[in-house]
């Protein structure tokens, strides 16, 4: 079972990378590009083959590693 | 006094807090990141610089993970004194030691240079030895020393008076120029500059060293 987990900086928390980006964007003449915040995506392939234990268990990880709540924000998608 | 240094894969300001420790007479033990304990007697833990399992996923979060980390909160728990710098500050970070957390540098790039830090409180083992309001000249090496924490931490932090150190002039987008903080007993110490790297003659000055001597001194005298 596969499970994906997107990671975000959560609203109101400076993203200097997004900025950065957007910078670069509108010096390539994308016009209109208001705002751009980064995120990462992390796949995991689980030998778990309830969807909702899975979804506990990242969610547990998420918590205890892949995202500090302090500043991110994540969700959880089983497939 | 009895120093545990702490070594991750990627640590590379492990042998110069050593050293920075053994010159103000601290017996000095190198502890690797897949012990489970600190030798005996230790009084303080220092976390040192570096990039810490290559900073993958976030600076400081593997090894805020790694075994020994659990020995290094049992310490704090305890009323131990932890001494986390730059890499460092970001592991007592994701170990929730302190509050907040060190974000990308606002101007994206690494930072390595000198600069002026104004020591805010001298209530801390750490401080003792500086008056408050003293500007000091240590060096910074960073490209994730951006402190954000929410409005309530940074309110808290202010009314106990437990931000140590801020910047004169803000290198990387730390709100409100934070450089140092300390946790509510005070026996907790992050920042980023290093205090190690200016704790010699031949360093330029010695006003990191002070940082070690008020340490040595108040637990001496405690």
């Amino acid at each position: 079972m596969k499970a994906r987990v997107h990671v975000m900086l959560k609203n109101g928390v400076l993203d200097p990378q997004g900025e950065a980006v957007r910078h670069a964007l509108g010096s390539l003449g994308f016009d209109g590009v208001e705002g751009v915040r980064q995120g990462k995506i992390i796949e995991l392939d689980l030998t778990e083959t309830d969807p909702g234990k899975a979804k506990e268990t990242v969610t547990a990880m998420c918590e205890k590693l892949l995202a500090n709540t302090v500043i991110e924000s994540y969700s959880v998608e089983i497939a | 006094m009895h120093a545990a240094v702490i070594v991750f894969p990627g640590s590379n300001c492990d042998r110069d807090m050593k050293v920075a420790f053994e010159n103000v007479g601290a017996k000095v033990s190198m502890v690797w990141h897949k012990d489970t304990e600190m030798p005996a007697g230790v009084d303080v833990i220092g976390v040192p610089g570096g990039f810490s399992f290559g900073d993958y996923l976030r600076c400081g979060a593997i090894a805020a993970n790694s075994p020994i980390c659990q020995s290094v909160k049992a310490h704090a728990d305890k009323g131990g004194y932890v001494l986390g710098i730059c890499n460092g500050f970001q592991v007592l970070t994701e170990t929730g030691l302190l509050p907040g957390v060190l974000l990308r540098n606002s101007g994206l790039k690494y930072v390595c240079k000198a600069l002026d830090l104004k020591v805010e409180t001298s209530n801390s083992a750490y401080t003792s030895g500086y008056n408050a309001g003293t500007t000091i000249t240590i060096p910074i090496a960073h490209h994730d020393g951006n402190y954000y924490a929410d409005d309530d931490t940074l309110a808290r932090l202010n009314d106990e008076d437990r931000v140590a150190f801020r910047y004169v002039e803000n290198p990387n987008g730390s709100q409100q120029d934070i450089a140092g903080i300390l946790s509510e007993n005070r026996r907790v110490l992050g920042m980023m500059p290093h205090p190690e790297r200016m704790a010699e003659e031949t360093h330029g000055n010695t006003e990191g060293a002070t940082l070690f001597t008020s340490l040595v001194g108040s637990l001496e005298t405690a």
